[in-house]
């Protein structure tokens, strides 16, 4: 377990040493969408026949910025020691792929539990918040943060140049974050959108995250659940189908 | 081949589509050896470590460290291999004393401070032990390698080109050290570019080309075979006859088997209508073997 528990640190430390870039900075943004859209908008509308806009907004935010570090933490650490070629002294340990798993996708649980408890510790005083089913919240923030750090472990692994990576994050990543119901409720889209909505793994685990606040979503949390073990299912399948085959690690 | 063997290539191939990077290498080396392993650049050298660290997988054949397969059996062979990578690569996050505590958590060791402070004083890495690996000139860098691949101290030390651009201080103590290291028990392997290293270092060499083992002999033996002495001279006047010889920096180097040969070369050359001066004869050392068996000569 020493190798294992090493490689974990050494990952937390990773980006934890560049906290402003990986905390903080994502902590401020999703601070930023909170201004601008309950500003904008939570004069006009309640969500659910009786959350403020605001109050809807916040676990949205929250589980957007959770999934996108989570991503970010495994992409950047993968690409990164790949391009500058020190991924090879992990390489050469004898950690099991299990165990590269558990470390790299483990980090990015924690750093996504970190940056979604920093977007609520500074959005929370905006508006009353309910906390309902805590054990939901739990529930969705982990499996979506460990969803999303074996799609970026795939991603990682998968891309061979900065540019590659910042495809994926950019034409992939963003905008399935961004249509899957942070800022509105699916019920509130015209047809096709709703559908469309419906097809997108992160919308279960935004809407059963939400769930867990107010008691309330789009879908059954218990749809939500089996769609976010699904998802789980599926990218740590093929993240630990890359690393016991060495794809584009070892030729 | 034999169980009790440090490392043991066993009929191994790595191809990429047509071209055979190594073609059929069987080669085993004895626990405790100092083993070099020689060969131009692209004659499948850092292949063949490469498939011994379990970084690229063989086409087929099998290599093993100390009986264990490093593809069925990786986490027992990686535990008894310390590889220092050709290329200067190093983690830009953390510090030295960081880096190696790191690469022993890898390996199960978890309080190896000792072991640490020995590796960065035999290394002279001491002074550098608190600062960041960004802040390190490349020598250091490559010192800070080599530690690595010493933290969990492997039974068998593979060196790919460890001295390649580094400072002469540095080649002189490495050397000492993991003459050290040899000297109780430690196998090494080392591939190199600078001859007089492997020579004053080896006790046996494995000649590669072309991904194939073309000569494998104790040193001495290496050096009896092919060439006893070798024959410098400036060419004054004439062309050499194609074959005969190589020039190197202005001089031709022309591999003799004994008087009766000299004076045969000698003549040819006269045939040849070549005038020859500033004639000395040297004993061979392994760059004239060398450049004989990757057939720079004749």
């Amino acid at each position: 377990m020493t190798g294992l528990h090493t490689l974990l640190q050494k990952e937390l430390l990773r980006f934890l040493k560049v906290g402003f870039q990986t905390v903080a900075a994502p902590v401020v943004t999703a601070l930023l969408y909170l201004l601008i859209f309950s500003h904008a908008f939570t004069a006009h509308m309640q969500v659910y026949g009786h959350v403020p806009y605001t109050a809807f907004l916040i676990p949205g935010l929250m589980m957007m910025s959770v999934l996108q570090n989570a991503f970010a933490n495994t992409s950047s650490s993968l690409i990164q020691s790949k391009i500058t070629g020190n991924l090879v002294f992990v390489l050469l340990s004898p950690l099991k792929p299990w165990e590269l798993f558990v470390a790299y996708v483990g980090a990015s649980v924690l750093r996504g539990l970190i940056v979604g408890a920093g977007v609520l510790l500074v959005t929370a005083w905006f508006v009353p918040l309910s906390f309902v089913y805590p054990l939901w919240i739990l529930v969705f923030a982990v499996l979506g943060a460990s969803m999303l750090g074996a799609l970026g472990l795939i991603a990682g692994i998968w891309a061979e140049k900065f540019d590659q990576m910042a495809a994926f994050q950019n034409f992939i990543i963003t905008p399935a974050t961004f249509l899957s119901g942070v800022f509105y409720s699916v019920h509130t889209l015209p047809g096709f959108w709703k559908v469309a909505s419906h097809l997108n793994p992160f919308f279960y685990l935004i809407d059963g995250f939400r769930y867990g606040f107010f008691g309330a979503g789009d879908v059954s949390p218990w749809i939500s659940l089996i769609a976010a073990l699904l998802g789980n299912l599926l990218c740590g399948g093929i993240a630990m189908m890359m690393l016991m085959r060495g794809t584009k690690l070892r030729n | 081949m034999t169980s009790t063997a440090a490392v043991s290539f066993d009929h191994v191939e790595k191809r990429y589509g047509q071209h055979s990077a190594v073609d059929g290498v069987v080669l085993d080396i004895a626990e405790g050896e100092f083993f070099g392993l020689l060969g131009p650049n692209g004659a499948g050298k850092t292949t063949l470590i490469s498939m011994l660290a379990g970084l690229t997988r063989p086409t087929s054949g099998r290599v093993l460290v100390q009986g264990h397969d490093v593809q069925l059996d990786a986490a027992a062979a990686r535990r008894l291999l310390g590889v220092v990578p050709q290329e200067l690569v190093f983690d830009p996050f953390f510090t030295v004393r960081q880096v190696l505590r790191i690469q022993s958590g890898y390996f199960g060791f978890r309080r190896n401070e000792a072991w640490i402070d020995e590796l960065l004083h035999n290394l002279g890495l001491t002074v550098q032990a608190d600062k960041n690996m960004r802040a390190l000139s490349g020598g250091m860098k490559r010192r800070v390698m080599v530690a690595q691949a010493l933290v969990h101290r492997p039974q068998v030390i593979v060196l790919d080109e460890p001295t390649a651009g580094v400072d002469v201080e540095l080649r002189q103590s490495l050397w000492e050290f993991i003459a050290r290291l040899n000297a109780e028990g430690h196998t090494v392997l080392l591939t190199t570019h600078y001859l007089e290293e492997a020579e004053a270092l080896c006790k046996r060499i494995a000649v590669i080309k072309s991904g194939k083992v073309v000569a494998l002999d104790r040193t001495e033996a290496l050096l009896q075979r092919f060439a006893a002495s070798v024959l410098y001279f400036r060419l004054v006047k004439g062309k050499l006859p194609d074959g005969l010889g190589v020039e190197q920096g202005g001089r031709v180097a022309l591999p003799v088997r004994g008087a009766e040969d000299v004076e045969h070369q000698l003549a040819a050359l006269r045939q040849a209508g070549c005038e020859i001066d500033e004639l000395e004869l040297r004993r061979a050392d392994l760059e004239d073997v060398f450049l004989e068996l990757i057939g720079a000569f004749r």
